[in-house]
């Protein structure tokens, strides 16, 4: 196994988290449209680049590869910092 | 995990098989892969354009290339290592230059006393002087007698094996001295400030 096959591993999207993003934010996110706040690029957030293995969750923009989320549960509670969407549209 | 389960007899047998126990810290398990854990993807650097700065309170900033860094006094560490996702890896090797030969290049600010750790990719973490000095952390660019692997924080990386691995900034690329200990990526979002394993300081507030 190379490096990239490493690294390939460890990128899922959006879709791997949603079960958390629903348990964050009461409904399902993956279809929600988001913009990133250091780039401008729109995706859904589904399709966000996905970062697990690691102290929290990170969900990065495909296109710049900023970070549009990150979410950290512990014992006390859930965290959650959106700095890096500049927004996020839900659809009923 | 099940700890209330676990006997006095079993943890005794634990003890003496190699009395590896004891240096595992409360709430850990120990494993013999190297887990990669990572918040974003492995960046790429060319070693061409690669350097290692030191600047913020100090009189004057250093820079190495890479080329220069591997001049600089090298060491050997054996070390254990603990991951707050609760795998502990014993007696890793490393090769590396540590953080005091590193300051032996710049002249501290009297308000210096903490460092911020910068890393390819935009990673942070925060450590006290007090935890970086005194061969307590060093710059690895080597693992078990091979150059540091990519998606293991190589070209070189920061350890700091008395804290939890997170502060072992991967890709590390440069140390800026501050006034105050300010949070890093993952001290910003719910992870204890300086994540002593033995205290299990994983969470803020722990």
């Amino acid at each position: 196994m190379n490096d990239n096959d490493v690294v390939r591993d460890l990128t899922l999207d959006g879709n791997a988290v949603a079960g958390l993003l629903e348990e964050v934010f009461g409904a399902d996110m993956t279809t929600a449209d988001g913009e990133c706040a250091h780039c401008g690029s729109a995706n859904a957030v589904g399709a966000l680049r996905a970062y697990t293995r690691a102290p929290g969750v990170v969900l990065r923009c495909p296109a710049c590869g900023g970070v549009i989320a990150r979410i950290v549960q512990t014992p006390r509670g859930t965290l959650v910092d959106l700095r890096g969407a500049a927004h996020l549209a839900m659809r009923r | 995990m099940s700890q209330k389960f676990v006997s006095r007899g079993f943890t005794g047998k634990r003890e003496r098989a190699g009395g590896q126990g004891a240096r595992v810290p409360p709430g850990q398990h120990l494993v013999s892969d190297f887990p990669v854990l990572s918040a974003g993807p492995t960046p790429r650097t060319d070693l061409a354009r690669w350097t290692f700065t030191i600047d913020g309170l100090v009189t004057a900033p250093v820079s190495w290339s890479w080329a220069d860094f591997q001049h600089l006094p090298v060491q050997d560490f054996v070390k254990d290592i603990s991951c707050v996702t609760k795998w502990t890896k014993l007696d890793t090797r490393w090769r590396g230059v540590s953080v005091d030969t590193l300051f032996e290049h710049v002249e501290l600010d009297p308000r210096a006393v903490a460092l911020i750790a910068s890393c390819d990719g935009g990673y942070t973490t925060n450590l006290l002087l007090s935890d970086a000095l005194n061969g307590q952390a060093f710059v690895a660019y080597e693992y078990d007698g091979k150059p540091l692997a990519p998606e293991h924080g190589g070209p070189a990386r920061l350890v700091v094996p008395h804290l939890y691995f997170w502060k072992s900034a991967k890709w590390v690329r440069g140390l800026r001295l501050v006034n105050k200990d300010a949070p890093g990526f993952w001290e910003s979002l719910g992870y204890h400030i300086r994540g002593d394993p033995w205290k299990e300081q994983r969470y803020t507030d722990d």
